[in-house]
Parts: structure tokens; sequence; C-alpha cells
């Protein structure tokens, strides 16, 4: 089963490196990881997407509680929430393929954010998956560079992780 | 009070009462080294090896209830000391490792002994701090010592760099520390204590599985008011040893791969475990699987929650501080317990196993290193302090003394790290100074610190070391005889020192003990005669004993091989 965790951790030198050395030291798997400072400077939040079953995640998140510099551990998959991905992809955009470009950005509701005369970078929002498929709807062989930010994820309504 | 960053690290030790630091000079370490020779209330212990210093540190923290201080340098110091700190993080001992670093502005530089103590120790330590200013070092040497003492306890290194130990500042030792990120959970769930309380009365066929939480957490008091009051059968762990009395009828000895037949079978067959600071871990319950086949409960007390439910499922999980759990059940209890009536069937099914005897042994021709211990348990009364190194000698110590008190049985359970014993001796007997000491080792471990035989001497510490000689490294020859065809790859070991000539030549007493008849009154002349000695006691025993019962890797608690002739 596919889980997205966010973690709230205090803002330290070392901390990211407390959390990533936890998954490599148990075998843990991680998909994704994005990490930033919250609107408090002095946390940071984390999102991490791994893979395994109700065990695996129950130690996840036990094993997440325990370091000492992690505030607080919520599984967003547990209910409602939304999660978002950036990714930045460069395709080749040249003769007909030009207007193709142009056309499956405007489909997937990307915009183009920078164009050359044989190139674009279309920034594209969305769950994991959508990026996903706009790589699988575009040729192969017109892309010549892609840069993903890895999951966020926030949960809905009244579900607030703060301290 | 202006004062540099070294005069603050002392006075923090001071202010937290210490008074024992064991350590090893180097280049980053002056300032602070410089500080320790301008005062008296704290002692420096010097060693001969880092390793040494950490694990002495350790043993200190285990057999007493203070917390054991190392002080080492950068570099070489840091990874000398990783082992000591590793060993004491899979046995959750509560230290603070002081580590020099260079200057802040060389780390990064690849300086002279500069390496990432931070990374390094990252994966074997409960919390770690670098400290790059010194107007932040009282109040990390204070969450120091507050993170290893608290919660599920465990080692915290400080890595300080040089130039803060010079720099100045305003010194003030913090009282108190709040963090907002760290909150161990001390009480149990009441509900589930009354649940975990309605079981015990249900059960049938109990045990009561104490591990070394109900060391770590005083609660050895506690426990055998509890298993008084219920009348259950009680097994130890390894790291449980002394936990509950070994000589009490209820108890049905050490479990495990090298546990009694009794306990073994009690524990797998029992309808309701009650695990008490324990963690299932391979050693203790083998085979998961295996053991998952046998239907029952499982009440789970443990301060850590990752503990929990990590190799079996638990039914009832109880996070909290051991001490105040069971305080809390035996107040659940105190209008009296009734246990099922099925219970006495269930002692006399224990009675029948515990008939087979199955730590019987022959004393030959040679001297078995059981009867050393045995021997050794007879003559200090069973009230000495016991370190062990790791192997055959370990088990067969963890086996034959019978441990009544907590924090007396010292050993690396968890890392299982050769080379312990002697350096433990040595803590042990900085934290206990009126206590006969023994280190039950073995010709392979002994040597992998023997170098503190130096400590020991410039101490004057009358350690006996109780050296089981069998010219091999016994339980890989053991495994190699049973697993592997009796291709004994690379367990014996050859050019041995002669013990007696070296431990003279360190200026202590050695022994050497070939005849089974000389076993008891050597052991009598060391500790009366050269009590105030170190004693090495070179025995030399029989070079096929081994060590049962044996549930081999990765099989079922209950598929148990038994020594020859049971």
């Amino acid at each position: 089963m596919r889980h997205i965790i966010s973690v709230l951790l205090e803002n330290e030198a070392g901390a990211l490196s407390r959390v990533a050395g936890l998954f490599s030291a148990r075998g843990y798997n991680i998909e994704t990881l994005t990490v930033a400072p919250t609107e408090d400077a002095s946390l940071s939040r984390m999102t991490i997407v791994t893979r395994g079953s109700d065990e695996v995640l129950e130690q996840i998140t036990k094993q997440l509680n325990k370091l000492v510099d992690v505030v607080k551990v919520v599984d967003l998959s547990e209910a409602a929430h939304v999660e978002r991905e950036l990714m930045l992809i460069k395709v080749r955009a040249t003769g007909k393929d030009r207007e193709e470009m142009k056309r499956m950005a405007d489909i997937f509701r990307g915009r183009i954010i920078d164009v050359t005369e044989s190139t674009y970078v279309v920034e594209l929002t969305g769950t994991s998956a959508k990026l996903d498929s706009f790589i699988n709807a575009l040729d192969a062989g017109l892309i010549l560079e892609t840069v993903r930010t890895g999951v966020s994820g926030i949960g809905r309504g009244d579900r607030i992780l703060k301290v | 009070m202006m004062m540099t960053g070294a005069e603050i690290v002392i006075r923090c030790l001071q202010e937290e009462k210490v008074e024992h630091v064991f350590g090893y000079p180097g280049g980053s370490v002056l300032h602070i080294y410089d500080e320790l020779f301008k005062q008296d209330q704290i002692k420096h212990i010097l060693v001969r090896h880092e390793q040494a210093a950490v694990h002495a540190a350790d043993a200190y923290s285990r057999s007493s209830r203070k917390v054991g201080v190392a002080l080492v340098t950068s570099g070489p110091g840091v990874t000398n000391a990783v082992t000591g700190i590793a060993t004491a993080y899979m046995d959750s001992v509560p230290m603070v490792v002081l580590c020099g670093q260079v200057p802040t502005y060389y780390i990064g530089q690849d300086a002279f002994q500069e390496c990432d103590t931070v990374g390094i120790t990252r994966p074997c330590v409960k919390h770690n701090f670098l400290v790059k200013d010194v107007k932040d070092l009282a109040i990390t040497l204070k969450k120091a010592f507050h993170i290893a003492t608290t919660g599920r306890p465990g080692p915290v290194v400080v890595d300080i760099p040089k130039d803060v130990t010079a720099n100045k500042c305003e010194f003030e030792y913090p009282k108190a520390v709040q963090m907002r990120s760290y909150n161990p959970v001390v009480k149990g769930h009441l509900g589930q204590i009354k649940k975990a309380v309605q079981l015990l009365a249900e059960a049938r066929r109990p045990v009561i599985y104490a591990g070394g939480g109900v060391v770590l957490s005083d609660a050895a008091e506690k426990l055998t008011l509890l298993a008084r009051k219920l009348g259950f059968p009680v097994t130890n762990t390894l790291m449980g040893l002394g936990g509950y009395p070994a000589t009490d009828k209820q108890n049905v000895g050490m479990l495990g791969m090298h546990g009694s037949y009794e306990a073994n079978m009690t524990m797998h067959y029992a309808d309701l475990i009650l695990a008490l600071g324990a963690r299932f871990d391979d050693r203790v319950i083998g085979d998961p699987e295996h053991f998952a086949e046998e239907p029952r409960k499982i009440i789970h007390v443990d301060i850590d929650p990752s503990s929990i439910s990590k190799r079996v499922k638990v039914d009832v999980p109880i996070v909290g501080n051991l001490f105040d759990v069971l305080d809390e059940m035996l107040k659940l209890l105190e209008d009296g317990f009734k246990a099922d009536p099925a219970v006495a069937d269930w002692w006399r099914q224990i009675e029948e196993w515990r008939g087979r005897d199955s730590l019987r042994y022959k004393q030959g021709q040679h001297i078995m290193p059981q009867y050393v211990v045995e021997k050794l348990y007879e003559v200090t009364g069973g009230d000495a302090f016991i370190t062990s190194d790791v192997g055959q000698h370990q088990m067969f110590a963890a086996q034959y003394y019978k441990f009544d008190k907590p924090r007396r049985w010292i050993n690396s359970g968890g890392l299982g790290t050769m080379g312990v014993g002697l350096p433990y001796a040595m803590g042990v007997r900085f934290a206990n100074p009126d206590m006969p000491v023994a280190c039950v080792t073995g010709e392979g471990s002994i040597q992998m610190c023997i170098q503190e035989l130096s400590t020991c001497k410039q101490f004057e510490l009358p350690i006996k070391i109780i050296n089981l000689n069998n010219g091999m490294l016994g339980m890989v020859r053991q495994w190699q005889e049973m697993f592997y065809s009796k291709r004994y790859s690379q367990s014996y070991v050859t050019s041995l020192p002669d013990f007696v000539k070296l431990a003279e030549s360190y200026g202590h007493v050695g022994m050497k003990i070939e005849r089974p008849e000389d076993v008891e009154p050597a052991l009598k002349k060391a500790f009366t005669e050269h009590k105030n000695d170190l004693v090495f006691m070179d025995f030399i025993i029989d070079p096929t004993a081994n060590v049962f019962p044996m549930v081999a890797a990765g099989k079922g608690l209950t598929e148990m091989i038994l020594a020859e002739g049971l």
C-alpha cells in the first residue's frame, strides 16, 4: 500500500539525514521525499511517500516518532487529503511537434514557462499519477529532461498538522 | 560569570553530579583536559584504548543508577569509541559521550584527526549533537543528560569543536529542559492496564517474560511482588537476568537460544504471555512464524512503542515506564488475585519439563566450563558482579551463575561485542568500589581489550578474570561442529600468550588451573588471599564442551537440541 507520511521536525542541521538514515537502516522504501521550513522557521515539514504493509507502516511511524528531532508524524493517506507534485519537463518543440506540445500542455493544464526556438519547458502540477500520464502521453523521443519535486500533501478540512 | 567552553563542560558535569569520566586525551580535547586538571571533584580514569573508555562508562551505568560518561578526542578517538557506543545503544544504556572535534572553521576540510562524528554515530546513538557555538554548550549538555536518562535510555554523543572549548560566554546551567519534540510516556494507559489484569485472571497457562527493561527501570522488586501475587512462572531474557531472583521456585530460568528446556517450553505453550521490557528478538523466540503457530494472547509493556508489535502481534500493548505500570497493576490487584484453577495443572506440566534437568553436565577428567561457573557462584556466595565477554563462556555464566539481584549481570546482549568483559569489570568496580567483580571470559574475547590490564594496575582494581580457555573460539567452533560438518575454519586460536606471565608483567597475579580438583581452591584463594589483587585465572577447560540446550538459528523455540544423554 502507498502511504503519504507528513512529518513535522525541528529545523536543525542533520534532521533530514536522521530521517533518511532511518529509512535506509531499517530497509524502508522511500518513493519521494520533500522537505522545507514551515511558516514557523524553527520547524520543517517533510512529506514522504512510501510503500509497505500495515505492519511496516506502523513501524515506520513509530520509528519516526522515536527520533528526538521529530515533533509530529501523520499518515495522511489514512483520511481525506490532497496531494500535489510539481514537474518541470523540457521537451523538443520543433516543426509540427511545436503545436502538438502546446496542445498537450493545455489539455493537462500545464504552463509553458520557457521557450526557445527548439524547446519548451512545461510546468505541470497535480497528483503523481497525472504527471505520469503526461509523460506517457508524450512521444518519449521528444522528452529532453524532467525534474519532479516529489509529493506534498495536506489533510482536508479540519485535519491540521501543527504544534 | 564568563567561562571558556572547556570550563563550562566541566561545570556541567559537576552540576550533573558526575563523579567519574572514562577517557583518553588528544589534540581536540586538550582544553577540556586542562580544566579537568584544575579540579578534583571529577575523577578521570585514563584507559588504554577509547573503546574501553566507552565500555567502562557503559558498565558503570549498568551496574549503578548513575550515568556513565566518556571523553574522547576527535577522529580516531571517536571511531574507536563507536563499538562501545553501539554496544550501549543496543542494550539501552544511559550514557553521555563527549567527543572532541576539529575547530568549527576546519570542519569539512579533511583536517588532521577530523571525522564526521555526528554522521558516523548517528545510527548507533539515541541522539547526538554538534555544538557550534559556546552559547549552546550548557543547554546541549543538559539536553544530553536528559535524553540519555529518560524514556528508553540510550547513549547520547556531544561533539565539541576545539574552538568552542576555547571561546567564552556567560555560564548558567539550566535547571530543567523542555523539548517539544521529546516527551517520553511514563504512565501506562489505565484502560489497557485494566484489560491486562482481566486477561491475567482468565489465563490458564500464563508466563511472565521479563527482559532488560525490568533492570533498566529498577522494577525488579515490583516484578517480584507481582509474580508472587499472581503465582505465575517467570522466565528472564539474557538481559533480564537478576530482574527476578534466579533461585526463586517460580523462576523457570533463562529462555531463548540457550534457554532452559522448561523456560522455552513454558514460553511457547503459554496461552498468555505478560511481556515486560522485552522485545521478542531472534535470540529469544527463534523463528517468529513457528512461534506464531501456537494461539495465545500477549500483553506487552514497554516504554518504547516501536518495540511493541515489531516481531510478534500483541493483543494488549501498554506503553509506559515498567516501574509505574507494574505499580499500577499491583494497585489493581490489591484486593487479591485469584488465578484460574487450570494454572495448577500448568505448573504440573512445567515441573515435568523442569524434571528433564536440561542444564545437566558431567564433570570428567578435564575441567568443564559449567563447573567453573558453578564454583564461582558458590565461592562468591552468589553476590558478586559478573561481567562477561561474548561466546560460550557468556552463556555458561548466564546459565550457571544464579543472579538474584538486578544490575549484577553485565554483558553485551544486543550487539554481542567481544572484548567488553574487562572494561566492563573496570566500570563496575568504579561504580561499586567495595564489591567483588569477576569477569568471565575466554582466551579469544579477553585478547580484544587485554591492554586494559594496565589501567587495572594504575587504579588497583582487584578484578578476578575467569578465563575459560579452550584454545578455541568456542561458540564459532560449536556452530562449525553442528552446522558446518566440523570444518573448523579459523576457530582454533594458536600462539596464545602465557596468561600467567602476561598478568605478572602488568603487575597482577596469574594462576593457571588445569585439574578439576584445583578449581575451587584456586577460586577461594583468589577471592580471599588475593582479595585486593587482580587475579588472572587461566582455566584450561575441556575444548569439546558445548552450550546446551540450543535452538539453532531460524528454528522454533521448542526445537531444542539437548545435551547428549538428555
